[in-house]
């Protein structure tokens, strides 16, 4: 078993989508793919089209480079502009906008900016260049938070003193909470992130079901697994049934990753973050706690990063977006003025963003 | 992706033709032949064979 050919078998798919039709009805059904690897598989393997017409399938914002805010941005704009620093990120960072620049930009403006493909790699960089700062760019969900935890525990055991890390790591489920608040979406039921999933464990959805009664389902990215996740959430929708449901059991537990989840809570402290398009939300975000101050790139160059945002580009629809409340071809840039080679809004960015996917497949 | 070799808090992974080392400090046990999740860098999970097998027998006993 290789855990890929056999979750895009055919044969099953078709049986599958057979399946989810005789269970849809007349009345439209709106389920959120919280995760942006969800809404690239969705269509980078041509699902949608073949779903029935009344199961509309919203992205959601599991995109952390979409909603990472303009004050982060700025920050990390101008840590760039220090002759003495060195600043590490994931590739997807570069082109998001600041109010008034881009790292990419910076880079060309000859800023010392180089995409690591994991934050282990910044320690690497920082024991190579003892002269300079080293700072890495620590965006992501609950997935990439143990990993930052890791690399800061690394860094105080070696006592490495020119490393640091300006963090907007975000959590999922108190935004999918949040969400839930606004009542124009209308949504019936959420397609849980795998990944996420796996360290936070199924039952972290617990306060959706019980407080909001609207069925979980945690799938993996695989045809089938996104199949079989739609399929048991049109039979709880159908049958009125509030539960969450682990599709993922290869790699989800219901507990998640325990030992990820220590390193958490070890390193970080729960604070409110704000998310771009979302605006601030309770006990969204992790910043670095007091013990590991030292390695926390807010605390050494004073950033305020948890600022409201400033209004988003004119026309520029991505909060409505990042908020399920329309599919990006109902934004009029898409595909005009706004395009992957030239994006405006940040979810055209990042190719788990939901605009830039629904461009690349369309 | 499929662990070749382990050597203290780090593997030998392997998917396709891609080869990499990845930080397996965040999983209690893993050994060669196992497969785990990866996510920028580090193995998050190990995949377990058993459920995935189940999923499918199940998949394919639901929808006949």
């Amino acid at each position: 078993m290789k855990y890929i050919d056999e979750f895009r078998n055919s044969r099953l798919i078709r049986r599958l989508f057979g399946k989810i039709k005789a269970e849809s009805a007349d009345q439209p059904v709106n389920i959120m793919e919280v995760c942006g690897t969800h809404t690239q598989s969705f269509r980078r393997f041509a699902l949608s089209g073949l779903l029935p017409q009344n199961l509309r399938l919203i992205s959601g914002p599991g995109c952390p480079v979409c909603v990472s805010q303009e004050s982060f941005i700025d920050s990390a704009i101008e840590l760039s502009r220090r002759k003495d620093t060195i600043i590490l990120t994931f590739g997807d960072m570069l082109r998001i906008p600041g109010t008034k620049s881009t790292l990419e930009k910076e880079s060309g403006n000859s800023a010392d900016i180089r995409v690591v493909y994991s934050c282990w790699d910044a320690l690497k960089v920082a024991r190579a260049n003892t002269s300079k700062r080293a700072v890495f760019l620590a965006v992501g969900f609950e997935t990439t938070a143990p990993t930052v935890a890791l690399t800061i525990l690394q860094a105080a055991k070696e006592k490495i003193g020119n490393i640091s890390f300006l963090c907007a790591l975000k959590l999922i489920p108190p935004a999918m909470l949040y969400l839930l608040k606004d009542r124009r979406l209308n949504l019936s039921g959420f397609l849980c992130p795998g990944h996420v999933s796996t360290i936070i464990g199924a039952k972290a959805y617990l306060p959706i079901v019980n407080n909001y009664h609207i069925p979980c389902c945690v799938a993996g990215f695989e045809p089938l697994d996104i199949l079989e996740g739609l399929l048991i959430l049109l039979r709880d929708i159908n049958a009125k049934r509030a539960r969450i449901t682990n599709e993922y059991r290869r790699a989800v537990r219901t507990n998640g990753n325990l030992k990820a989840q220590h390193l958490i809570s070890s390193v970080f402290r729960k604070e409110g973050a704000v998310w771009r398009g979302l605006g601030l939300i309770p006990q969204s975000g992790l910043v670095i706690r007091k013990e590991y101050s030292r390695f926390d790139a807010a605390k050494i160059f004073s950033f305020k990063l948890q600022t409201p945002n400033s209004k988003l580009p004119t026309k520029c629809r991505c909060a409505e977006v990042l908020k399920g409340l329309i599919l990006p071809p109902e934004c009029r840039l898409f595909g005009g003025e706004c395009t992957p080679d030239n994006p405006i809004g940040t979810c055209m960015v990042s190719s788990e963003g939901a605009c830039n996917v629904y461009y690349r497949y369309r | 992706m499929k662990i070749t070799q382990v050597k203290g808090d780090f593997a030998q992974v392997k998917s396709g033709r891609l080869l990499r080392t990845v930080n397996i400090a965040m999983l209690a046990a893993v050994q060669p032949g196992d497969y785990v999740m990866v996510h920028a860098g580090f193995a998050i999970e190990k995949v377990d064979p058993i459920k995935a097998k189940a999923t499918l027998k199940f998949l394919d006993h639901e929808i006949h």
